[in-house]
């Protein structure tokens, strides 16, 4: 699989070129490029900003569909607890689990069972003090990622545990070859996902080799499908084997809490992760024993494979979480080897200028001079985010100062008053430009 | 080589913006591609740095100088100075006022990390005159 693998794409047809996607996107790797947005794919996160600002739904996220599930002779479902937050009146989520089986899944496997084992890993590997404090959460792809670009300090304290998806994928698929004398190749596991950087996670994953998630099928897709079914079961099958830890993982808070101490932090949406991260780095942040990191407003629910408005999913998982056991599942020894990173988080510097420090400082202050050059609006219509990356580009040699439409009026306005003068007319550059004081000189 | 010049100015008594100059300091040695132990120290001291000028000094102005082996810092304010260098040098010892320590500041560990964090400090202060603060860190080997 491609290094620089995304499931975050453009549709170049209906991109307009308008700088919506630029501006959010917390990496700067988007720009406008012959009126069309390109992604650097180095940058990428996959994080989804740029599609849930997009107004054209230029922006879309890769997901793998339904029908490819036929490929496996057995196929698991490993729906996330954020799934169960779409529906509205659902007080049983056997309901939904049965309903995988209808619509073709031979098996269920909670995401969230497998969460409630990350809680207690995590609550040992603390215990022990075998990892770095503040640890930082390692399930969401898009903050793993962040991190990796951006953080170089905070590499050492991601907590070197699989998300759920994957120790859930690890579980269940052994669990099922086993009991089914099947081999793994032939099962299929198929995670019902809320965001673009799962795909991404199960294409080029973090901390493994390789992912034991098959698919990954977006809830947007599968809901509909969900929801007809669900209208026709009487009685659904006892499905569900999570209790109220797993569950609240959907929401941001909720992996925090499972760790049963108090000193943590829960920070949602990309921009405030961002903020924590830097005030983390600057060990201006004290006391505290875990940071919970979500790039999506609200923690997962917030994904923008969700159908549902992220706190309404909340308050439902709240209702539905009520009256479940803490949790349901322990694990019997150590932490299985399929639970841990067998790589370390690895800092890969994509915002460095240059190898070459004094080739950095150069170019950084060529970046400082044309900086003055530009009006700091910020507009965007040059294609990059900012003015300073603007010229960040044009040191690069990726971009020219008449990108700059300030710059390029300033330029017009010069020539004009050249040409004016060469042609002996009596008009002024000032005329040329904005027509003040004609009247008078007349 | 010529030095990357940065100027900033911080503004006393208002933390909201204290931590701004040395953010940005952080996130230009990060673009230069400085070592990240060394980028972590001069964040670290130069925020310390920064959170003093605000609380003690009346605000100030911050200079920074890049070379590509090491970064000095100059944070020069016209406050009330320091009447015992000694003294405020110990861990531990405050003279912040108690609104200034209930926002977490003020545990009298802002000038010892300075001295922990830098290669070379240099506090020079005079009562009824200002303090300025200069250090220097170097680039990792």
């Amino acid at each position: 699989m491609d290094r620089f693998f995304h499931s975050v794409t453009l549709d170049p047809d209906k991109c307009v070129g308008c700088t919506n996607c630029v501006k959010h996107c917390p990496t700067e790797a988007i720009r406008i490029r012959e009126g069309k947005a390109v992604i650097t794919p180095e940058r990428c996160i996959d994080c989804g900003a740029c599609i849930r600002v997009c107004p054209h739904h230029a922006k879309k996220a890769k997901y793998d569909k339904l029908e490819e599930m036929k490929r496996f002779d057995y196929t698991i479902a490993l729906p996330a607890p954020s799934l169960y937050g779409q529906f509205s009146n659902l007080d049983n989520i056997d309901l939904v689990l049965t309903a995988l089986k209808r619509i073709g899944f031979y098996e269920v496997y909670e995401v969230s069972r497998a969460a409630e084992l990350v809680s207690e890993a995590t609550r040992k590997l603390m215990q022990n003090g075998h990892v770095q404090v503040p640890v930082i959460s390692s399930a969401c792809p898009a903050i793993v990622r962040l991190i990796r670009l951006r953080f170089p300090d905070m590499c050492s304290h991601v907590l070197p545990l699989n998300a759920p998806m994957e120790t859930a994928a690890c579980l269940a698929k052994e669990e099922a070859s086993e009991r089914l004398q099947i081999p793994k190749e032939k099962i299929g596991c198929v995670f019902i996902t809320p965001c673009p950087a799962k795909v991404t996670d199960i294409k080029v994953p973090i901390g493994t080799p390789t992912s034991e998630v098959d698919l990954a099928v977006s809830i947007s897709e599968i809901f509909p499908k969900l929801a007809d079914v669900m209208t026709k079961i009487g009685q659904p099958e006892q499905l569900s084997k999570s209790g109220v830890i797993g569950v609240g993982w959907a929401s941001s808070g909720g992996e925090a809490a499972g760790l049963l101490r108090e000193k943590y932090l829960a920070a949602d949406g990309i921009e405030n992760c961002i903020r924590v991260l830097e005030e983390l780095e600057d060990e201006r942040i004290r006391g505290l024993d875990f940071i919970e990191l979500n790039a999506c407003n609200g923690g997962c629910v917030g994904g923008v494979a969700c159908v549902e408005n992220a706190y309404v999913a909340k308050a439902r998982l709240q209702h539905l979480r009520k009256y479940l056991p803490i949790s349901r599942n322990r694990l019997v020894n150590n932490i299985p080897y399929c639970m841990q990173w067998n790589e370390d988080l690895e800092f890969t510097p994509v915002m460095k200028l240059s190898d070459d420090i004094s080739e950095a400082m150069a170019m950084m202050m060529e970046i400082d001079d044309l900086c003055g050059e530009f009006p700091g609006l910020d507009c965007g219509a040059c294609g990059a985010p900012t003015c300073r990356a603007l010229a960040e580009d044009i040191v690069k040699g990726e971009a020219k100062k008449s990108d700059c439409i300030f710059v390029l009026r300033d330029e017009l306005q010069r020539m004009a008053a050249t040409l004016a003068e060469m042609s002996g007319s009596q008009f002024t550059a000032g005329a040329a430009g904005e027509g003040k004081g004609e009247g008078n000189e007349h | 080589m010529k030095p990357l010049h940065l100027e900033y100015i911080v503004p006393g008594d208002d933390f909201t913006r204290a931590g701004e100059a040395s953010s940005k300091v952080k996130n230009m040695l990060k673009r230069v591609g400085f070592d990240s132990d060394s980028i972590r120290r001069v964040a670290i001291a130069m925020y310390e740095g920064e959170i003093n000028m605000v609380i003690h000094g009346g605000g100030g102005v911050a200079s920074v100088e890049i070379y590509p082996d090491r970064v000095e810092i100059s944070l020069v304010d016209h406050g009330p100075g320091i009447e015992d260098i000694d003294k405020a040098m110990q861990a531990g010892y405050s003279t912040a006022p108690d609104n200034v320590r209930s926002l977490g500041f003020g545990a009298g560990m802002g000038l010892p990390n300075i001295k922990k964090y830098t290669d070379e400090m240099r506090l020079e202060s005079e009562v009824g005159k200002g303090t300025t603060l200069f250090m220097m860190i170097k680039a990792g080997a």
